[in-house]
């Protein structure tokens, strides 16, 4: 089924990230990969305990964690509102925030974490976000949202957009729908994996020192992934709400 | 596996990074340009020249993984071998 080139140790021996290699899971006959799912749960419970921690005991004048959640809150609502405009932002908050926190979470979490500890029997543990079926999905839900956002702003009429401004564009507008989720889910698949690829690489060559300016330059990109990828999905929902 | 695709696919893959890099250079040279220029002509107007700076530069560079992704889909996950 999968080409002998996978479990060839051509690419493994000269660098760790085993890319086409899983952790499979067989459940109810789907084979699901392992290493995303643990990993992508332990940052939903990340971001579970941060919430819930964060909004105990709250206070009129925010100190510490509350504060430090106040500011999250006021990040992710300002992506919506300078995409959104101040009429639609507010319903389209949790859907962004929990775009970028999750995305954020997910590449901050295979940067930061030395997984290579864990030991499996099969792949490796990385962030979620290197599998390009973690970021197929999300880029897939923010196509469903600017349709669910159109549909229920405009009815049927949403689909006049597809003859606007002329008749002869269609072809185009409809091939717009598949490359949206498409480069957004390549953007973020490439970009994460690319960092990884290059650290492995790196460390492979020179195992000291030299790579820890690329690291840092990884946990950047990936929070500058996880703010483009929350802004574009805003601007595609506003793009279908006007 | 056949050796003839093995040797185009890593050619296509070298050549599909390589060429996917020399757009966004020249964009991102040209948008680095114009981002010192700005910032030399209004030092006060840094922090909104940066953020939008490093946002559009993040867009172009996403067209070069866009060739990594390529090159990457032909090493890994090649259509054209047979296992």
């Amino acid at each position: 089924m999968y080409p002998e080139i996978f479990n060839s140790n051509m690419f493994t021996l000269l660098a760790e990230a085993e890319v086409g290699k899983h952790f499979y899971w067989n459940i109810a006959g789907f084979l699901v990969h392992g290493q995303v799912l643990l990993v992508s749960w332990l940052v939903l419970v990340i971001l579970l305990l941060f919430s819930i921690v964060g909004t105990q005991n709250k206070e009129r004048f925010p100190k510490g964690i509350q504060n430090f959640t106040e500011y999250t809150v006021d990040f992710v609502t300002d992506i919506a509102r300078d995409q959104l405009g101040e009429s639609f932002y507010k319903e389209w908050i949790p859907f962004i925030g929990t775009l970028f926190l999750f995305i954020f979470g997910s590449n901050w979490a295979g940067a930061l974490i030395p997984w290579k500890l864990i030991k499996l029997p099969e792949g490796e543990l990385a962030a979620p976000t290197n599998d390009i079926n973690t970021t197929a999905a999300l880029a897939l839900l923010t196509s469903f949202a600017y349709f669910y956002a159109g549909l229920s702003k405009k009815g049927l009429g949403y689909f006049k957009r597809y003859i606007e401004p002329i008749p002869l564009l269609l072809p185009i507008n409809i091939i717009e729908d598949f490359t949206k989720p498409l480069s957004l889910s390549f953007r973020l698949f490439g970009n994460v994996l690319a960092d990884e690829l290059t650290i492995s690489v790196l460390t492979s060559l020179v195992p000291l020192i030299v790579p820890l300016p690329i690291m840092v330059l990884g946990i950047f990109a990936g929070s500058v992934q996880a703010l483009i990828f929350s802004t574009l999905a805003a601007a595609y929902i506003a793009e279908a709400l006007e | 596996m056949d050796s003839i695709v093995s040797a185009a696919s890593v050619i296509a893959a070298g050549l599909s990074i390589g060429l996917a890099a020399i757009g966004p250079g020249i964009g991102q040279g040209t948008a680095a340009g114009q981002a010192v220029e700005g910032i030399a002509r209004q030092p006060e107007a840094e922090n909104k020249i940066r953020g939008t700076f490093l946002l559009s530069l993040a867009f172009m560079e996403a067209l070069t993984i866009y060739g990594l992704v390529v090159a990457l889909a032909l090493l890994f996950a090649n259509p054209f071998v047979n296992g």
